[in-house]
Formats: C-alpha cells, structure tokens, sequence
C-alpha cells in the first residue's frame, strides 16, 4: 500500500504515536527533573535536607523552609512585605505601560499608513537580536543622568521596550481584517476610536502572549535591582530572594533558598499553563518574513 | 451621497500620510530610544575611550578593539573559544533539538502535546538566577551532591568530583544548563509553524512520490515554515549569546581556570570588577556585531528569494 502523508495534530492516539513517545520521554523527563527537584526540595524537613545519601523526593513534607523564610526576612532591616510591595508596583506598572505602548506602537505599524513607518519596523526587526546585558553600563550611564537612580522608574522604564513583543504583537494586528477598519472609518471613527473599539479587543491573544513575556521580564530580572538601585528598601522581591539563595551556603539556607526558588517559579508558571492557548494562537504568526 | 463619497475618498487620501501614525508609535519610540537606542549609541562611543566610571572619559581611538584583538589573551584563549563552542551547542545543537521536539510532539495527539510542551517549556522561564539553588545542590562537589551520590552509587565514580572547580566540567555543565533552559519562544512558535502548514499539502506530496515522514519534513514542512524557522533561529542566537550572568553564581566571575568564561562574564569582568568601562563597551560592540552577523546568516538561510 502507498504511503498516504502523515497526520500532523492526529485526533486519536494511535500505534504508530508509541515510537515517538518512547523516543521523547527520556528528554521531556530531563526537563523536568530539575523543577521536580526544587518542588520538592522546598518541602523537605531539615533531616531530608541534611541526609546522606541525599534524597531527591521528599519522605514527610513541611512547611519550615516557608516559615524560616518569612522569620528571616523579620531580623533583616527591611520587612518582606516591603519587597513584595516593590515587586507588585514595578510588575504591575510595567505590564501595563508595555503593553499600552507595545499595542499602540503596533497598531500604527500595522494599520496606519504614514511615512516613516517602514524605516521603524526594520529598526525593531533588528533589536529583536539586541542583547540588553552587552549594554548595562551605557544604561546605567542613562539612568544615572536621568537622575533616576534609586526610584522605580529605574525598575520601569528599562523594561517597557520589548522588540520581540511589538514584533508578534504587530505579526497579529495584521490579522485583523482591513474591510473592518475601513467601515468604521466611514461611520465616522477616528483612529483613538478604532484602537479601543477593534483593534484591542480582536487582538487579545497577542496581548496575553505580550503580558507573558513582560511578566517573564520584569518578575525574575535582577539586572535593575544590582545595578540601577543602591538602597535596599527600593529593590524587589527577586533581589532578597537570590541574596537567600547565596547568602546561606549551609544546608539550611539551602531549603530556603529552595523555597524562594519554588515562590518565583510558580506565579510564572501559573500564569503561562492561564494563557497557554492564547500564546499558541500568537505563535501561529510569528514567523519573520 | 456622493458628497459623503467625496469626503470619505479625501479622508483616504488623508490617510497615505497619517500623522497620527507618529502619536501612536511615540511612547514606544521613546522608551525605544532611551533605553535601548541610546545606550548602543553610547556604547560604541565608549568603546573608543578609556573610562573608568570617576574620570571623564578620554579618547583613544581604536586603541581598545586592538587590545581585544591582539593583546587579550584571556579573551582570544577562553571567552572566545569557550562562547563559539557554547553558541554552536546551545544555540545551533538546540536550536536543531527544539525542532526535531516540536515535530515530534506534532505527531502526539493534543492533550499529551500540551503536557509535554509545557514541560519542555517551563525551564526556560526559570531563566532567572532563582534556579541556581537546584544546580548547587546537583553538582555540589561533595559526596551529598546528588550527581556525585548517584554516580557512586552506580559505580561509575568512586570519588567525589568537584564539580564546580574541576576546569574540565565546567564548560559542559554550563552548556547543560544552557540546554535545559533554551526551548523559549522560539520552540514554541515552531509548534504552532508546524501545526498550521497546509494538510492538503502533505496528500499532494504523498501523490508526489514522497515515501516517508523524514521526506516529509525535508520537502514540506520546512519549506513551508520558514518564517518561524528564522524567528526562532533568531531566538536560539540571541538567547546563546545572553547568556553568561546566570552561570556566574555557579562558577564566580572570572570562572576557575576562565574555563566557562562566556562574552558577557568577560564584559561582567572588565565593565564592574576592574571598572575599565571603555574595554568593556568594545567587546559589548563585538558581541552585538557578532549576533547581528549570526543572524544575516539565519536571514540568508530562512528567506525565500523573491
């Protein structure tokens, strides 16, 4: 019988899927095994965390890595609270602005015809490839002639450009259907108009996948708190919870650490497993022509 | 009516140059020129000088692109070997790697899919320096290291390895993490490439004469996804040549023996510890020229040529 062309996105399972399993599995198990380690790590008593041979999954779980954290933070000068109220402002904020800014920027690329527009969208094509670390002293140069140090503008402002999120955020404004826009032209709607009334909400799974990738950003990055930011009480959660992590080399300050690990990873991972399927919509788009 | 046609047609000419194209793109464009432009800019002109963050910075030609080139024998000897070999495995290998993934997990029905993608794709959120705990504690270089417990326990070792200071581990052990953590974006989007590649496409080929799915893949799926090959081509470069800062919490800046010495611990190196900013700025500018020539080639490779 004549080979008949696979089925990608088969509906069923079927035989033939076992090979791939099979040939899959060892590598999806590598994958994991670091994050089931920390899952587990995070709860282990101090006995599993000193014991030897060491253990990998954890025998009786507590919470006393959880609880030392918080009585940690309590002999340090500066209250937990205070960093996690930092983390949420600086997280809020620059979600929001980046995704105004990010929607804005690529409803003009996309929609509006004005002349510069080309000449932009390759200047943000090629600070997809930019690499933000190569520039951190200019930056500090730039924040520190801002007179933005110590604020949380110096958390903020650094993080709101993001190249690669215009650019998928623009590949799916394109979706959008011209013949929309023009017939709520002719009804009379400005361009303010259409960038709320149609464009905003036709293009939610972009936005989600924007958020996802901003929130990645600015939740775990250690950059602004290092070097834009001397005084303690203005840096984030992040910071205080990778000072744990190196501070304590003991086997204790190890299921702290472990815990503080486990605290920054799950509201990541949460948030991705929320808008999974928004951000396989977006992907369909974001190939670079 | 045809006056109602007449203003329309007017507002669409209106529209060829519409300035408020510009109100919409600036708060972009400014946070776009402050923080990303501008320091660049900054940065090749630092690269000219000599600046030690207290001095005003004084010119000096090419003087610091000479030394990187001629006089650094850390930098032609370790950072530069050790960033080539860690960019071809974690950048290329896994770049190959997310793709034969991706089209594997293509074959799997949706939900097992689903599952696996979002295993192979959490670690790259860990991207942060949190994860650091877990890789201390598996390469800890005493017996209650995990890696070493287990190799003991399978015989393979009888000693201990220090892990962390043994200069021959650890080039692999940071490409290893390196791995783990690179299947982004740009994984993802192959996914969902290799998902909205046209069905009929694939009837026509078997009618054709292709006889397998490796043919398959060569002759349709690739060809058929280019766009998202070169996105995440271009992910896989810049996430190799980021990476650096992760590893020097493992390892300590410089690395022992500068054994897993990348481009950025090197820029870490000059820039914060010995505060010669103006050396730091040119391997900054040699770094961000070498991810721009990696992806001319990905650009060359990926774009059809019409």
């Amino acid at each position: 019988m004549a080979y008949k062309g696979r089925r990608i996105n088969p509906q069923h399972f079927e035989k033939s899927q076992i090979k791939i399993i099979i040939a899959v599995l060892p590598l999806v198990i590598f994958m994991a095994l670091p994050i089931v380690f920390i899952i587990n790590h995070a709860f282990k008593p101090m006995e599993e965390l000193f014991a030897f041979p060491p253990t990998f999954i954890v025998k009786n779980p507590t919470l006393d890595n959880f609880t030392a954290l918080i009585k940690a933070s309590r002999t340090a000068g500066i209250p937990l609270s205070r960093y996690v109220f930092n983390s949420l402002i600086v997280t809020v904020v620059t979600i929001f602005l980046s995704l105004l800014f990010t929607t804005c920027a690529a409803f003009a690329l996309s929609k509006i015809k004005f002349k510069a527009k080309h000449i932009l969208m390759n200047i943000n094509q090629i600070a997809i490839m930019f690499v933000g670390t190569a520039v951190l002293i200019p930056r500090y140069l730039v924040i520190s002639l801002g007179g933005m140090v110590d604020s949380y503008a110096a958390h903020i402002l650094p993080l709101l450009a993001v190249p690669v999120a215009l650019f998928l955020v623009k590949q799916f404004v394109d979706q959008v259907p011209d013949s929309l826009l023009e017939a709520a032209y002719i009804d009379g709607a400005n361009d303010l108009k259409v960038y709320f009334k149609i464009i905003l909400p036709m293009i939610k799974p972009a936005i989600a996948t924007a958020a996802i990738l901003v929130f990645q950003q600015v939740w775990t990055n250690m950059e602004t708190s290092n070097y834009f930011v001397n005084d303690d009480s203005m840096k984030t959660l992040t910071f205080y919870m990778n000072t744990l992590a190196n501070a304590n080399n003991t086997v204790a300050g190890q299921g702290m650490a472990a815990a503080a690990a486990l605290i920054m990873f799950v509201p990541n991972l949460v948030l991705f497993c929320i808008l999974q399927k928004n951000v396989m919509n977006t992907m369909a788009h974001s190939g670079i022509k | 009516m045809s006056k109602k046609l007449v203003t329309t047609s007017k507002k669409l000419a209106r529209r060829d140059n519409n300035k408020n194209g510009y109100l919409f793109i600036l708060p972009y464009a400014i946070v776009f020129t402050i923080f990303i432009l501008v320091p660049v800019i900054l940065a090749v002109i630092l690269s000219f000088t000599n600046f030690n963050a207290i001095e005003f910075p004084s010119w000096v030609g090419f003087l610091n692109y000479i030394t990187v080139l001629t006089n650094d024998e850390v930098f032609m000897q370790h950072v530069l070997p050790n960033t080539v070999v860690y960019a071809l495995v974690v950048g290329v290998g896994g770049y190959i790697l997310s793709f034969v993934l991706a089209w594997a997990l293509c074959n799997l029905p949706s939900m097992l899919r689903t599952v696996f993608a979002l295993i192979i794709y959490s670690p790259s959120m860990t991207a942060g320096v949190a994860m650091g705990v877990v890789w201390k504690v598996i390469f800890s270089g005493d017996q209650t290291g995990l890696l070493n417990s287990w190799l003991m326990e399978l015989g393979i070792i009888t000693e201990p390895i220090i892990w962390l200071i043994n200069e021959n581990y650890l080039l692999p052990i940071v490409i290893v993490i390196g791995l783990w953590s690179s299947m982004g974006i740009g994984f993802l989007s192959l996914i969902a490439g290799i998902l909205n590649v046209d069905e009929s496409l694939y009837e026509a080929g078997a009618i054709d004469g292709i006889k397998n799915r490796f043919q398959e893949m060569i002759y349709i799926t690739i060809p058929s996804m280019k766009p998202q090959m070169f996105f995440a081509a271009v992910m896989s470069i810049v996430n190799a040549f980021q990476a650096g800062s992760i590893y020097t919490l493992l390892t300590g800046n410089p690395s022992p023996g500068y054994a897993s010495q990348l481009l950025v611990n090197h820029i870490e190196d000059y820039g914060f510890l010995r505060y010669e900013m103006g050396y730091a700025a040119a391997v900054s500018v040699v770094l961000l020229l070498i991810v721009q020539i990696f992806s001319k080639v990905a650009n060359k490779l990926f774009t059809e040529e019409d």
